[in-house]
Formats: structure tokens, C-alpha cells, sequence
């Protein structure tokens, strides 16, 4: 289907114009797909919060509830835009574009299915960690831009704990790309499909790195066990404190998307992207093979979820003692170990 | 306001508000920090917030009326609080109630103790993070509430003592009621244990925080759980005993780390003991008079009186001093909130922010109380 | 050493805690405590002994039993309750007899402690179970707890 739009726009424009057109086409789509993939992991958030702590959530605005973002969103854009008068006008207005900027680069590069993807480089997952990190520039500037003894304090946590945890990220995603021997999104699911799942393949290693990047990662989304800088019922509401109406709401989707990007990783990192378990539907030519890709990436996201709602949260001191002490060695000898693993054979 | 020079970096203290209104303080109580970057240097507390004389208007009332105004006092343990004005009038009349209003009271008063304890298990989750906690503790506390309003009919301020005994008597499905309580409080509090007490980040976040010496305890004039996590033995109900507690037989909780976690141990065991006291009083509640009768006005003789009960939250003492009126010229509680808030500038020298939340929410404080 | 057994006992209290939670997420459908209020006002029934509000109750002619001895007004800490009443002649007896004319219950200011139920000699007033009383005009809260054209029961003192 992809095929004949592309054959349709090449025939009926000069050729520059037509890929421009095409991109903007696939940008638009892009958009569509984050805003309404936002909306509804907000809603999907409060449901399985709700359910965790033993009552219902939303059910009143539409038949369950399923329209109540679309409130929410309404009464966001409706909102008067205050700020105050001392603040650095220019990056105050900035920061939020960052985020958002971060995380449609990120989603650019997924394969959602086989035909799927936008953007498929040969440096896949090195260009999606250096994205990610754009993100936090955002944090900061909208802390600083505050004016805010608050904001500052959260803003500065944040980068620190960004910063820390990007490192361990990098190294457990290094772990499997030791296993797959490229970097390219594909052609790590490619690996997968012959060989089985890398979590599988890589048995011992292959789980601590698992276990070391779902850590990391919540870190990085600042979330779970991790959000200090958000959830502070210690000193007002972190580096958003200043930001109210359609500018909070894109700190916030971002921060939603984030999670769906690093349930993404995961999922094709480890689990296998896109393909069926066992094979057991390679033969159905009609089978939309990003089901599955969807179904995993909703069982990281509830697992990233029950952390969230199970465990108290870390001092920010805590936070840094567990990065720098205990995943970071632990991430080194895990590479080591997993080298000498392929060395000898011994993959599954 | 300082400035220090370290080095070549100049940094300077500055002044936080954790104001009135804030999640983590437990009702309106305004926290003044100073700071120096993440380390608190003082923590000023500033009452008054919630002041409604409460103690003037006891002047203006009967002994009858008086006991509907400590409802609103700890509001978490009120009925133990309307015991003990109905105690002190009982013990200046020098009347004996009948046995089956002291068991009685004694039941629901420790019945008070596991709701507030509930509570208090439930806000000390949410403050640290764990948010999921708060549900859980309302759920339990919903059994308690519905056997509290299903016999006196209300859930918070339930006004059911009078001086002379209770206002009318129980329901007669408040023993089975309770009854299921137990049994299925037996089961919740190792789930608790399971979600919360044995969590590593918990014990990170309260091993060694806020830790208060035997000493400062005694000298800060700290009781209740507070006290007890320090190594001092206070329990009223053991030592000037009460109602019905000198014929049951249960522990005092009592630990001498004297740091957060130690504090928060000695509460979940009071939870136990106090399932104890209630499974030995609930099946033989005596028969007998709900009320001893009093004249209509009461007039206390002249003098001056004093009773100590022990709340949820530390000692509570009531002192009247009359003169033979039917108003009391002075009528003054002893609340345990402000002895315990004064524990906290010394125990918050030196420790992060992070570390104000959960002394706060351990050191268990109730604003109306202070406050009155 | 002691650094593996951190991690592992470490883990293993975080996946107790965890088991907890997710114990109560497969049952949610079923252990949901909500009660959905507005959709459920036919089945919600109070306990008979709940503290709503104080009202007097009437019978099927219209009579009262509140003979006006402003036992009640005393017993009240904040005079939430004003009688308004008269000395008139009682037609059965031909003597001179109290009688109420008014009997004014300002709900705003009920701290529903409950000694005036007690108080009251004849069980003229009684709780009642409504506890939706939320108006748009605070005059509304001041009730008048004796209908209009009813009378005293004859006959109640005794």
C-alpha cells in the first residue's frame, strides 16, 4: 500500500517536490501517531493505577472512559498561558520544543512492522540513544528559564540522574549488539528470526542486561522509583512549576512517549521487534505482524507501571550511589562476560 | 542569611517554606528551612493555622458539651480524646462506672488506635513515593469506620462517651462485626509487612535517619510510639492504668534504635497488640448499666484534677481546675502533637530534604492537636 | 562478598513487594472497592443509627410530640436550636400551657453531637439518615423543624 502512494506521488510531480511531499506526509503521520499514542498511555496509565489500587478509573466520559484524555486535552489547550515576568523569555519558550523534538526523532526510527519503518539507518541504535539525550537539554533550560528556586533544584536533579543513567543504558544495549554484530535495527531483528529471541540467545548475560536496562531506562524517563524530580511531594512540582496550558502538556506527552520509546528498545533489542513467538504465524501473509509488536511493547509498559505503583522512592544521593556503584560495574564485567561467552560458543 | 566562602565557590543559605499547604505535612503546619544546597542547616515550625480556641469555649460549656468539642482535637483518635474528659469529671464526681462501660470503651478505643494507625501506615507510604499504600490502609480503615457508624453513627467525631458511661448501648452486631474485623486484619497486617516494611529502598530511605537519643527524648518531653522507638517506656496503659486495660495482658512496644525505621516497628507492633487486647475482651463484654446516672447540671467540686490517657499519637492529659461552678474556670490538654513536633528541629540538623519527609511522617503528627 | 548478598536480598524484597501488588491487579474486576455514587442512590442505604440530620418526626394528624420544654435549646453547645414560643390556654385542660410556635434548627451550624436527642423527654426529634444537603442559597439551611398547622399530641406529658 506504502508501494502505490509513492508510485502515485512520483508520477504526478517533478521528483524533488514529490519526496518532500512525501516526508511531509510521513511527518504528518508520525504526529498523528505520537499525539494519539500520548493520549492514550495517559489513559491506559490512570486505568492500570486504578487497578492496581483496588477501585475503577475513568468511566464516565465515554463507554469506558476511553475519551477522557480527550477532555483533558481540551481543558489543556483551553488554558490561559501565564508565566512571569522575569523569566528568559526565549528559552523559556523553547524548552518544551526540545522534548517534543527528542522523542518524534526516536519514534522515526522504529520497525513497527516490515514494511513499516521510516528511517532505516545503518547506525539505528546508536542514533537513538544520541537522541534521547537531546531530551534533557530540554529539562534543564526550563528549569534555568524559571526563575525559580524550585524549578532550578529540579531541573539540576534531573540532569544529573539523565545524565548518569544514560551510561548504563548505552552499556546494556552494547551487550546485545555484541550478539547481533550490528547496529541496525533491522537487521538485529533479522538475527532474532533465525535465531531465536536475543534474550533467549544470550541466556545469563543477556538477562542481567535486561534487567540492568529496564533500571536504567525508568531512570532515564524519570519515572517509577525514580521521580523525584516530578512526583516531589518535598518542594512544589519540579522543573514544570512555571509552565502551565499546552506547554506542560507537551512536557508531559513527552515524558509519556518516553516510556513508550524505551519499552520500544527493549522490545526489539531483546524480545524479538515484530516477530511471533515460536514462528507460529510466519505462514499468514495477512497477519499485521505490528500486533505483536504492540502486544510486547504493552507488557514493558505495565511492567514499568507496577514499579512505579509497588516501590517508595530514592533520595537523590541514593539514586547516583546506585548508579555509579553497583549497575555500572556490574554493566562492565556483564560485557566481559557476554564477550567471552561468544568467543567460546556457547550461545544458545 | 551567611555566605561561606569554600574555595573559590561562594555559596550562601537560603530560606524554603514548606508552607501551609503541602502534601507531605499532614495538615496545615508551616515549615521554615533554611538551606545550604541540599543540607538543612533549621527547621522553624509555625503554628497556629488551624487555632480554634477550643480551650476558651470549654470555659463557656457544660462538662456534657465540652466532650463534643475533643472530637475535633486529634481527630484521628477522638474517642480516646472524649474519654478522657469523661474520665477526669468521673474521677472529681467520684463515681464508678459499671464494668460493661469500661470494656467497652477499651474495645473501641483500641479499635481507634488500629484505624489511626491505618492511616498513619497509608500517608507514610504515599509521602515516600509508594502510593499504592494509601488505598490499601482506607480499605481496612472502611471496616472500622462502617462497626464505628454502624453503633454510634458517625465515622470521625463520634461523640459517644458522656460523663457517667456511654450515650446508649452498642449495636447489637458490633461483636460479630468486629469479630470479621480481626480475622481479616490478621491477614493484612504481614501483607503490609510484605509491600512496605521489608522493602530495600524503604530501609534505605529510614535506617539511620532522624536518629533521637534516650536522652533528648526524656528532655524534649516526647511519648507515645516517638519515645518508645527510643528506648523510653511511657505507655500509660501500662503505667497508670485505666478503663479495662489492667485486666488484659499485652507488651509494650518498645525499641532503642531511636531512628525512623525503629519508630515505624513500634507502630506496627502496637497494631498487634492491640488485635491482642481486643480478641480478649470481645467475647465476655459484661452485662450491666450503660449509664450511671448524674444530676442533669453537673458542677464539679472546687479543685483542681488532672488524667492522662494514652492516644494514638502520645500522652494526652486533661487538667481542670474548678471552682464548683457549673463551667470550668480553666480546662487546659496536654497534647502530645506539640512535644513531639518540638523533637524535630534536632533531628533534622544535617539530613537532606528528603530526610524531612520521612522523619515527618514517622515523628506521626496531627495538626488540631497542636494547634486546638 | 557481602556486596552479591546486598543485591540479591535486595531484589528479592522488591519482587515480594511487587507480588503484593500484582496480587491485587488480576483481581480487580471483582475487589474494586468504588462505589459509583450518583448511579447508585437506589441501594445505598445508611445504618439506622447514622447522624444525618435532626428532624421531628410527624404522624398521620399531623401532631407533634414537642411540648416546647426547651430542654433541647439548653443542651445545645451553639445554639444551633431557637424556640419560638407562646403561653396560650390548652383547650382539654383549661389551664395555662407552653406552647410552641416555632421550633428553628440552623443545619449550617449542627456540629450533629447529638445531646439534644438525648435531652429531649418526649423523643420529639429523632436522626434522620439524609445526608444530601447541599443547597445554593444558605437560607435554605435554617429549618423549620414543625410543619405548618400541626399541633402538639395530646396528652404527651404523661
Amino acid at each position: 500500500m506504502i508501494k502505490d502512494i509513492h508510485n502515485w506521488l512520483f508520477s504526478i510531480m517533478p521528483e524533488g517536490v514529490a519526496s518532500i511531499t512525501e516526508m511531509v506526509l510521513i511527518a504528518t503521520a508520525y504526529l498523528i501517531l505520537f499525539a494519539v499514542a500520548g493520549l492514550y498511555l495517559v489513559y491506559l496509565e490512570r486505568k492500570v493505577a486504578a487497578w492496581f489500587q483496588l477501585r475503577l478509573g475513568p468511566n464516565r466520559v465515554g463507554p469506558f472512559g476511553l475519551f477522557q484524555t480527550m477532555a483533558d486535552a481540551l481543558k489543556l489547550v483551553s488554558k490561559e498561558l501565564t508565566s512571569t515576568d522575569r523569566i528568559d523569555k526565549f528559552l523559556y519558550n523553547l524548552a518544551p520544543y526540545f522534548v517534543i523534538i527528542a522523542s518524534l526523532t526516536a519514534l522515526a526510527v522504529f520497525p513497527f512492522s516490515k514494511q513499516f519503518q521510516a528511517f532505516d539507518i545503518n547506525i539505528g541504535l546508536f542514533f537513538l540513544i544520541a537522541v534521547s539525550s537531546m531530551g534533557v537539554i530540554g529539562i534543564l533550560l526550563g528549569g534555568w528559564s524559571s526563575n525559580n528556586k524550585y524549578a532550578l533544584i529540579g531541573a539540576m536533579r534531573s540532569g544529573v540522574q539523565t545524565i548518569s543513567y544514560e551510561l548504563s543504558v548505552g552499556l546494556s544495549l552494547l551487550t546485545m549488539v555484541l550478539l547481533t554484530g550490528s547496529l541496525q535495527l533491522s537487521e538485529i531483528i533479522e538475527v532474532q528470526r533465525t535465531g531465536g529471541w536475543l534474550i533467549l540467545q544470550g541466556h545469563v548475560p543477556a538477562v542481567i542486561a535486561f534487567m540492568i536496562f529496564m533500571i536504567a531506562g525508568t531512570a532515564e524517563t524519570n519515572r517509577a522509583p525514580f521521580d523525584l524530580v516530578e512526583a516531589e511531594s518535598e518542594l512544589g512540582a519540579g522543573f514544570h512549576t512555571e509552565y502551565s496550558g499546552m506547554k506542560f502538556a507537551y512536557f508531559f506527552l513527552a515524558e509519556f512517549i518516553n516510556m513508550f520509546i524505551v519499552a520500544s528498545i527493549a522490545v526489539v533489542v531483546f524480545f524479538g521487534g515484530w516477530l511471533s513467538p515460536f514462528g507460529i504465524t510466519e505462514g499468514i501473509t495477512w497477519f499485521p505482524e505490528v500486533l505483536w509488536f504492540l502486544i510486547k511493547v504493552l507488557i514493558i509498559i505495565l511492567l514499568m507501571m507496577w514499579f512505579r505503583w509497588t516501590f517508595p522512592r530514592l533520595r537523590v544521593d541514593q539514586l547516583l550511589t546506585l548508579e555509579w556503584k553497583y549497575l555500572l560495574p556490574i554493566n562492565l564485567v556483564n560485557i566481559v562476560f557476554m564477550a567471552i561467552i561468544i568467543w567460546l560458543n556457547w550461545t544458545i | 542569611m551567611e555566605s561561606t566562602v569554600k574555595g573559590s565557590l561562594k555559596t550562601e543559605e537560603y530560606f524554603i517554606n514548606m508552607g501551609p499547604q503541602h502534601p507531605a505535612t499532614h495538615g496545615v503546619l508551616r515549615l521554615i528551612l533554611t538551606i545550604d544546597g541540599e543540607i538543612i542547616k533549621n527547621v522553624e515550625p509555625d503554628l497556629g493555622y488551624i487555632h480554634r480556641s477550643i480551650e476558651k469555649m470549654c470555659e463557656r460549656d457544660s462538662y456534657q458539651q465540652i466532650v463534643h468539642l475533643t472530637d475535633r482535637m486529634d481527630y484521628l483518635s477522638s474517642h480516646i480524646n472524649n474519654e478522657a474528659v469523661c474520665l477526669v469529671v468521673e474521677k472529681a464526681l467520684e463515681i464508678e462506672v459499671s464494668d460493661r462501660v469500661k470494656v467497652i470503651r477499651t474495645i473501641i478505643g483500641e479499635l481507634t488506635r488500629i484505624a489511626s494507625h491505618c492511616l498513619w501506615w497509608g500517608v507514610t507510604g504515599m509521602d515516600l513515593g509508594a502510593l499504592t499504600t494509601y488505598f490499601y490502609a482506607f480499605r481496612d480503615r472502611e471496616m472500622i469506620n462502617d462497626i464505628f457508624e454502624e453503633t454510634c453513627g458517625a465515622r470521625l467525631t463520634m461523640n459517644y462517651n458522656i460523663p457517667g458511661g456511654l450515650m446508649f448501648d452498642i449495636h447489637p452486631n458490633f461483636v460479630k462485626r468486629t469479630k470479621e474485623f480481626i480475622a481479616h486484619f490478621k491477614t493484612k497486617i504481614p501483607e503490609y509487612d510484605r509491600l512496605l516494611t521489608g522493602n530495600v529502598i524503604f530501609h534505605k530511605r529510614t535506617k539511620g535517619i532522624g536518629v533521637l537519643s534516650k536522652e533528648d527524648a526524656i528532655s524534649f518531653g516526647a511519648s507515645g510510639p516517638v519515645a518508645r522507638g527510643s528506648g523510653v517506656s511511657c505507655d500509660i496503659r501500662k503505667i497508670h492504668s485505666y478503663s479495662a486495660y489492667d485486666r488484659v495482658d499485652f507488651n509494650e512496644a518498645l525499641l532503642t534504635d531511636g531512628d525512623c525505621f525503629a519508630r515505624y516497628n513500634v507502630r506496627i507492633q502496637e497494631m498487634w497488640e492491640s488485635l491482642s487486647i481486643i480478641e480478649q475482651l470481645i467475647d465476655n463484654i459484661p452485662e450491666g448499666d450503660i449509664i450511671t446516672p448524674t444530676k442533669a447540671v453537673i458542677k464539679l467540686p472546687k479543685g483542681e484534677y488532672y488524667q492522662r490517657v494514652e492516644t494514638a499519637r502520645g500522652e494526652l492529659g486533661v487538667y481542670v481546675n474548678s471552682t464548683g461552678t457549673k463551667n470550668p474556670y480553666r480546662f487546659k490538654f496536654r497534647s502530645p502533637g506539640l512535644s513531639n513536633l518540638s523533637v524535630i528541629n534536632s533531628l533534622s540538623k544535617g539530613s537532606k530534604i528528603g530526610d524531612l519527609v520521612a522523619i515527618m511522617s514517622t515523628i506521626d503528627i496531627v495538626v488540631p492537636d497542636i494547634d486546638r | 562478598m557481602s556486596y552479591f548478598s546486598e543485591i540479591y536480598n535486595g531484589i528479592k524484597t522488591l519482587l515480594t513487594g511487587m507480588s503484593v501488588t500484582g496480587h491485587y491487579f488480576v483481581r480487580a474486576r471483582k475487589g474494586a472497592l468504588t462505589q459509583q455514587y450518583p448511579d447508585n442512590r437506589d441501594t445505598l442505604k445508611m445504618f439506622d443509627r447514622f447522624r444525618g440530620e435532626v428532624i421531628m418526626p410527624h404522624d398521620e394528624f399531623n401532631e407533634h410530640r414537642c411540648t416546647g420544654c426547651q430542654k433541647c435549646e439548653i443542651a445545645c453547645p451553639n445554639g444551633t436550636i431557637e424556640i419560638i414560643w407562646d403561653r396560650g390556654i390548652d383547650e382539654v385542660t383549661g389551664k395555662k400551657k407552653k406552647k410552641i410556635d416555632k421550633h428553628i434548627y440552623h443545619l449550617a451550624m449542627c456540629t450533629m453531637c447529638g445531646l439534644c436527642i438525648e435531652a429531649c423527654p418526649t423523643d420529639a426529634i429523632v436522626w434522620a439518615q439524609n445526608y444530601e444537603n447541599s443547597v445554593y442559597d444558605r437560607t435554605h439551611l435554617t429549618k423549620i423543624l414543625n410543619q405548618p398547622g400541626s399541633k402538639v399530641k395530646a396528652g404527651i406529658e404523661d
